[in-house]
């Protein structure tokens, strides 16, 4: 028998190959539809929520819900203190949190030679920080600044009074400040990492020192990632609950916090409670809707807000290195 | 002649490498602390009197059972802290979240990388990004007030909040963690092994499962990892979600608690230094070390990818 008799002639190649082309085409085509489904499918979920969430809350929303202080238990009236509140600790969490999370991306960045055990040693610190559940956020805040740092400063300056040592604002602030701090860092990195080393250089050549040149040539170029990072930090420390259950987050008060040892309402914790905890249901479901509505307003303006500084910033470095 | 840096400069230097430790200080204190009040289990005699570990592993002849149950039932007359239940209400709740937000993370990743052009790209990413940024106490609510009721509805099921719906919810939280890392590791792949596969006459679908796929698997890998880190650790979806009800079943429409949500739904109504309280603590340190393990494998793997496809480009 001789070989060419077993080897397919053009005919047949040419058929396989049709088919092989007909079933890759298939598959492809199958491939992209299945996976831009998945996609389709997640970005459904977004807007699904959105949906509801606007058509149920609306309706009750008005000036008279954010300026006014809940009423008749939690059945009617606004959520202003809650709102002051809310603000109140992400100011506090702002000032303690930005200037260390800042501070750590500069020095791992700007200063720290990337082998050295104390650099790899941050970065393991950072990325696990991220990860740390948020209830174990609350925890930790109960334990060390309620409990160790509060009660401590009692002992020292209140004598028997308990002031700093049960739940309050500070402690709140502080707890979310240390969570939100991965990501000041992250964001402030790569805006670090975007300032083209000419800039760098050509400063060290004109004679700076390396402090002059970090201060007034690199972070300033850095500024809009150090804004993007500060603005996610706050949407993120805005919508947190677990973190504050324990630390100062209080079910309802007649009065705005007065000092840094008040506790206080925040919209996010006031969403927990109404959900889970309301004696009359459908009497504060409009009031939840609401409040739900207004939380997620704010998380979604300052998460577009960091988009678009970010994209500007992109925008601006991509146009000065051409 | 240069003039010497001011001393003021270097003042503030040293303030930044100060400042810089303090996430490693943040790290070692939140073990420290949350420890710390879990420590008592081990050695205080008042609170070894309610409950040991043993206690909490072992299932107990409790009075009035028929045989040895693991039970969750701490502010009973006779407290009762078995870990089982709680242990498997996770278990059952993550596996929920992670069926569902592998095969659409991933899925997705796939489709934003491979098939959607620049402009899709653009538009979905802040989309998933404002996804990742919604609230973790909104989807709780959402899945309670909302996608509770179809649920029941949809499956005829008994309880109207159970494992089911908080994994579901839960997979919402967790599919952008696992998205925008597969998405990165997959146009991570350098385009020399998109050439070759294609040159050696292999389909679009061939080349995306047998090369591509495969070349970002560590960083699929990474975000499946951290993905689970978020679904093991959420707290405010499951305690508003789940029903709460500590009771050991395999079937996912029962009402389910967890170890984050009991913390969260207890410590506000415990005795300081209590048995309860020292408990809670001591779920807080498991939770911490089992989050800190899975988020240590995710971040290996992501540098792990760098490492390999930094070299092969």
């Amino acid at each position: 028998m001789s070989v060419a008799s077993v080897a397919p002639d053009r005919e047949t190649i040419a058929r396989h190959t049709a088919r092989r082309t007909r079933r890759n085409v298939i598959a492809d085509g199958a491939l992209a539809v299945a996976t831009g489904a998945t996609l389709l499918l997640v970005l459904t979920i977004l807007v699904v929520i959105l949906f509801d969430v606007i058509r149920h809350g609306t309706p009750h929303l008005s000036w008279a819900f954010l300026s006014e202080a809940p009423r008749d238990g939690m059945t009617a009236g606004g959520i202003f203190p809650a709102i002051v509140g809310m603000v109140e600790m992400v100011l506090l969490m702002t000032l303690a949190g930005v200037p260390i999370g800042v501070a750590t991306a500069i020095y791992l960045h700007e200063y720290a030679s990337p082998v050295s055990p104390v650099t790899r040693a941050i970065r393991l610190a950072v990325a696990n920080l991220a990860g740390v559940p948020s209830i174990v956020f609350g925890l930790f805040g109960l334990g060390f600044f309620v409990q160790f740092l509060g009660a401590g400063i009692d002992k020292a300056f209140f004598g028997s009074d308990k002031v700093f040592g049960q739940p309050a604002l500070i402690w709140a602030a502080l707890t979310m400040a240390v969570l939100t701090l991965p990501v000041v860092i992250v964001a402030t990195e790569e805006a670090l990492r975007a300032v083209p080393r000419e800039l760098r250089e050509a400063s060290l050549a004109l004679g700076a020192t390396k402090f002059q040149t970090v201060f007034n040539v690199v972070v300033p170029q850095a500024s809009s990632g150090i804004l993007t990072g500060t603005i996610l930090a706050v949407s993120r420390g805005a919508g947190e609950v677990a973190p504050i259950l324990f630390t100062g987050a209080a079910y309802f008060l007649p009065l705005l916090p007065k000092s840094l040892s008040s506790q206080f309402m925040s919209p996010s914790y006031h969403v927990y409670v109404l959900s889970t905890q309301s004696p009359d249901v459908d009497a504060t479901k409009p009031i939840l809707y609401a409040t739900v509505l207004v939380l997620l307003a704010l998380t979604f303006t300052l998460n577009i807000a960091a988009v678009v500084v970010r994209a500007r910033m992109r925008r601006r470095n991509a146009g000065g290195a051409g | 002649m240069l003039a010497a840096a001011p001393f003021w400069h270097r003042a503030a230097e040293w303030l930044l490498h100060a400042m810089a430790i303090s996430a490693v200080v943040a790290i070692v204190l939140i073990l420290v602390f949350i420890a710390k009040e879990a420590a008592p289990l081990f050695y205080s005699h008042e609170v070894r009197g309610e409950v040991t570990l043993g206690k909490m592993l072992a299932p107990q002849l409790w009075p009035g059972y028929d045989e040895a149950a693991s039970i969750w039932q701490p502010v009973s007359d006779i407290p009762k802290f078995g870990l089982w239940p709680l242990v498997l209400g996770t278990i059952k709740v993550s596996i929920v979240a992670m069926v569902v937000s592998v095969p659409l993370g991933v899925g997705a990743a796939v489709y934003v990388s491979q098939y959607a052009g620049p402009r899709t790209r653009e538009i979905v990413k802040p989309v998933v990004e404002l996804l990742a940024g919604i609230p973790s106490v909104v989807l709780g609510f959402f899945a309670l007030m909302v996608m509770a009721t179809w649920f029941q509805n949809i499956f005829g099921l008994e309880s109207r909040l159970n494992a089911l719906v908080s994994g579901v919810a839960l997979a919402f939280a967790v599919i952008p963690v696992i998205f925008t890392l597969a998405e990165e590791a997959l146009r991570a792949v350098p385009r020399s092994y998109v050439e070759a596969s294609t040159a050696l006459g292999a389909a679009r679908w061939q080349t995306i499962a047998r090369v591509i796929l495969p070349a970002a698997s560590p960083g699929i890998a990474a975000g499946v990892a951290l993905g689970l880190g978020r679904a093991v650790g959420e707290t405010m979806i499951v305690l508003m979600a789940s029903g709460n009800a500590a009771i050991v079943s395999a079937s996912f429409a029962d009402s389910t608690r967890t170890i984050a949500a009991t913390i969260a739904a207890e410590l506000a109504e415990v005795v300081f230094g209590g048995a309860h309280y020292t408990v809670l603590f001591f779920l807080g340190t498991l939770l911490f070390l089992v989050t800190f393990g899975i988020n240590s494998v995710g971040d290996w793997a992501i540098r792990r990818m760098k490492r390999k496809l930094g070299s092969a480009t």
